[in-house]
């Protein structure tokens, strides 16, 4: 073990950990500002209650997302100096306009959100939360453009030894940069979307057992609105995230065929390249196919990718960890999939009755419980897509550029990083499990009732009388 | 004015907004164990912030993204060299914002102690650290360190209760007050010393104290007395709005004497990313800007009224 490898894994730990909470962010934004338009739309209670629900744990792990973004930020300056450098003038500008663009707007009009219950015109503060959710967004396309960068460089040269901006629309619009947003969003979604899935699906389970589907319940009351908004939000998402990922994909043949011959297993170059789902099964011309659109175009394999390299690029190895990529490729796909094949199935189990429209179908147990799933299969799909992309890009950090073993710090010892990864991982650790049990008992004492008026409701969950009085988003 | 100039100009502005901003945060985080006597309390001391804490450290989010895009061996040197006080700094961050958002959203009493502890542990560490960086970077010596850590520990203290006094009513803002006067006997001093070090640290960046350094390092000591005394005197706008110029001013004589060699041995030419870049940041951080100021007054505005203790 020396700094380099400490480095990288305190990068890899932190950033994994980091893009738990982005998605839900993201996606769970959309979600509280959809409901909260509804209330105002409508003026039905039960959409005040719900946004109010889920705007707290929208909250409690909004907090998560900006505390470990800023060790990000500074990251890349601590571990990564040369690295820094060496990218700076080109990689800082999307990361500078991401803080002045989007994350000044994030945070201010969320803290209006949450404070601004009864203090701003109920219209303004329905403005608020989604000038939040279009800094999320807006963050999410600059930071992406800067790792797209990091793919496939464009706009720039390099003059004495360090990149040069020269095209900062270039940058910007970065064909890679396109493919993986509209992917990254929409995994986003559907992240969110199955967690929204899975809380609801809990709490019908909940109201079976204890018997409270009365007829009136039988349509799962109160949760058949925000389950059914969870199902058409993913199963959407979910044709965005396959199109793209094909986009991707083909994106891969032309700029990291390495990383594409590594997520295929494909060892030497191969005109009319079958596609392996699993090791040993193969189905003739389909990954031609799937990188060109022409079955039988030629696709290089990893071994003559590493001859290539090396006469380009001097001697070493330039593969990377082939089985890593191999299978978080697989996991991705059929992980994620399976997330909107399940979100698709219940659209079509819950769907209205023709003949009688007020009286919706009951939500089988069967399928609440599959709900469940909805929580964890998209996330470990989110993150074996990163693993896919970082680790895939390896041993470059700037593809054809820099090595990563020319980004670290020199003048960090081996030590700083032990210490500082060691303090990052135990904290982080505590964190994660001090968030989970903080989710879970807010999902288990349910939305709490607003009444009479939105300001003021007596919150359960706040032993001192004092609280009473206090909006239920604030301390 | 030439773009690197420029340049380094912005990163000033914004590092001081941030020193201004969340320094009183960092205060108010400091000062719930002593302004507040039961929970009441501590929600309208914290209540002070609430809205806003998260806006003001996006100020050093930015000042640090800008530092990456327009000098990127000043942040790379900068954060690899002082490696784990940033590491510290950021710790205490995580502990402070986390305390923040979730006191409100935990069951129990005893976690919103846990919560509280991190919001004080969590003010506490940056409030110092910042200082002692910037001390140790311009004298290079542990002492220059410790000398700057409590100056900037002392001053965030009577700069939070200054705005508590501002913003809350009742015993709150009595005690405040208090604490205001308590806090100077330490911070004037500190003051005193810490910034007639700036001018003469320059030296080591290959440049001599100039008389518009010490003034500025003197105008801030001088704002620093006014604002104790006007909080003496129950004036508590211009009480804030003294102490507020005293850290803009010392953050002046600061990056001042930092100007033109930011880090040892490396001078703003050097680090500076190339004219293309730092034309097209100057243009949108030239259109952005005004937007970005107005909707953060606006929402300082919004939550102008002063709190008061919700009744239990
Ligand atoms: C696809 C989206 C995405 C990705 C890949 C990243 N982030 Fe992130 N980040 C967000 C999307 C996001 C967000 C949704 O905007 C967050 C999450 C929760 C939040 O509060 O905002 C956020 C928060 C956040 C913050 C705190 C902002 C605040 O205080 O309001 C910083 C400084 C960063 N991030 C920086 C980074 C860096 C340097 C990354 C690269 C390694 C990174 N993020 C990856
Ligand atoms: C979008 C912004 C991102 C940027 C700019 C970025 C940049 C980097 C950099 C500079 C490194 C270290 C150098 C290297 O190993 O090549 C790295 C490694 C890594 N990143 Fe990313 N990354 C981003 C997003 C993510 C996300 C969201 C994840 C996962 C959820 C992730 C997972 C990893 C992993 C696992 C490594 C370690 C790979 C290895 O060294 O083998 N990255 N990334
Ligand atoms: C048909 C389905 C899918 C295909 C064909 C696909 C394809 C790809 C490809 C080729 C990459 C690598 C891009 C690169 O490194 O340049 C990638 C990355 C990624 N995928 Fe997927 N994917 C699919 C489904 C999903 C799902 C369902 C999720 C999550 C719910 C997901 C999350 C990610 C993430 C987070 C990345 C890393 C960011 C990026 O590089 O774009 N993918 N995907």
């Amino acid at each position: 073990m020396d700094a380099l490898d400490l480095a990288r894994w305190q990068f890899g730990v932190t950033t994994v950990y980091h893009f738990l909470f982005v998605p839900l962010t993201i996606g769970l934004g959309v979600f509280v500002a959809g409901l909260q338009t509804a209330w105002h739309r409508t003026g039905k209670e039960h959409y005040l209650r719900l946004t109010r629900f889920f705007g707290k744990i929208f909250l409690i792990n909004f907090a998560m997302g900006v505390v470990t973004g800023i060790v990000q930020e500074f990251q890349f300056g601590m571990n990564w100096s040369e690295y820094s450098v060496f990218v700076g003038d080109v990689f800082g500008a999307p990361l500078a306009l991401e803080a002045l663009l989007a994350f000044f707007l994030e945070s201010t009009f969320l803290g209006l959100w949450i404070f601004g219950w009864d203090k701003l015109p109920k219209r303004v503060h329905l403005a608020t939360i989604w000038a939040a959710v279009i800094g999320s967004n807006l963050s999410a396309y600059f930071i992406l453009a800067a790792n797209a960068w990091m793919k496939h460089p464009v706009g720039y040269e390099v003059v004495d030894g360090k990149a040069r901006m020269t095209d900062l629309w270039a940058v910007l619009t970065n064909s890679a940069a396109l493919a993986q947003v509209p992917h990254v969003v929409g995994a986003a979604f559907v992240v969110a979307g199955g967690f929204v899935l899975a809380i609801c699906g809990y709490q019908v389970l909940r109201e079976r057992r204890a018997g409270q589907s009365t007829p009136a319940r039988r349509g799962a009351g109160i949760w058949r609105t925000p389950m059914r908004a969870a199902l058409v939000m993913t199963a959407i998402a979910g044709v965005v995230v396959a199109v793209s990922g094909d986009t991707s994909a083909k994106l891969l043949y032309e700029q990291q065929p390495m990383k594409l011959a590594a997520a295929e297993g494909l060892r030497h170059d191969t005109a009319g390249a079958p596609f392996s789902p699993v090791p040993g099964v193969e189905v003739p011309m389909l990954l031609s196919f799937l990188a060109t659109n022409d079955p039988d175009a030629v696709v290089q394999g990893t071994e003559d990718l590493q001859a290539r390299y090396a006469r380009e690029f001097g001697p070493a190895d330039y593969r990377p960890n082939l089985p890593v990529v191999f299978w978080s490729f697989r996991v991705m796909i059929v992980f994620g999939m399976a997330t909107v094949a399940l979100s698709v199935l219940g659209l079509w189990l819950t769907r209205r009755r023709r003949r009688d429209p007020d009286a919706p179908r009951a939500v089988p147990a069967w399928f609440a419980r599959a709900c469940l799933l909805a929580l964890p299969l998209p996330t470990v799909a989110m993150i074996s897509g990163w693993l896919l992309s970082e680790i895939g890009r390896q041993p470059w950090t700037v593809q054809g550029e820099l090595l990563t073993a020319a980004s670290v710090s020199p003048g960090v010892s081996l030590t700083e990083v032990a210490v500082s990864l060691a303090v990052f991982t135990a904290l982080y650790g505590a964190l994660a499990l001090a968030e989970a049990v903080l989710i879970v008992r807010h999902v288990k004492t349910g939305p709490e009732p607003v009444s009479p008026a939105p300001p003021a409701p007596p919150s359960r969950d706040d032993e001192d009388a004092a609280a009473r009085l206090q909006p239920s988003l604030m301390y | 004015m030439e773009l690197t100039t420029f340049w380094f100009a912005v990163i000033a502005f914004l590092w001081t907004g941030y020193f201004v901003l969340e320094g009183f945060d960092f205060g108010v985080g400091l000062l719930v164990p002593a302004l507040s006597r039961n929970e009441a309390e501590r929600k309208q001391v914290l209540g002070t912030i609430g809205p806003v804490w998260d806006g003001n450290e996006v100020w050093l989010i930015t000042a640090v993204g800008a530092m990456f895009a327009a000098f990127p061996a000043w942040y790379a040197g900068l954060l690899s060299g002082f490696y784990l006080p940033i590491a510290l700094v950021l710790v205490g961050l995580i502990v402070r914002g986390i305390g923040l958002e979730w006191r409100g959203k935990v069951h129990r009493p005893s976690n919103r102690a846990w919560c509280d502890l991190g919001i004080f542990v969590g003010s506490a560490l940056p409030a110092f650290l910042w200082g002692a960086i910037f001390a140790h970077l311009l004298r290079g010596s542990m002492t220059a360190a410790l000398v700057g850590g409590v100056f900037s520990l002392s001053l965030c203290v009577l700069h939070g209760a200054v705005f508590v006094a501002l913003k809350a009513s009742g015993p709150v803002r009595v005690r405040a007050r208090r604490a205001a006067m308590t806090a100077s006997v330490v911070a004037l001093p500190a003051a005193v010393v810490a910034l007639s070090a700036i001018p003469a640290g320059g030296e080591a960046f290959g440049r001599a104290a100039t008389p518009w350094l010490w003034a500025s390092a003197l105008a801030s000591v001088a704002a620093l007395s006014a604002g104790t005394a006007l909080t003496w005197r129950g004036r508590d706008g211009w009480a804030f709005a003294a102490t507020a110029s005293s850290v803009a001013l010392g953050s002046a004589a600061l990056f001042g004497t930092l100007w033109s060699a930011p880090l040892p041995g490396l001078t703003v030419a050097e680090a500076a990313s190339g004219p293309y870049t730092l034309g097209m940041l100057t243009w949108i951080g030239l259109i952005a800007l005004p937007f970005v100021l107005g909707y953060q007054i606006w929402s300082y505005w919004v939550f102008r009224k002063r709190l008061v203790a919700e009744p239990s």
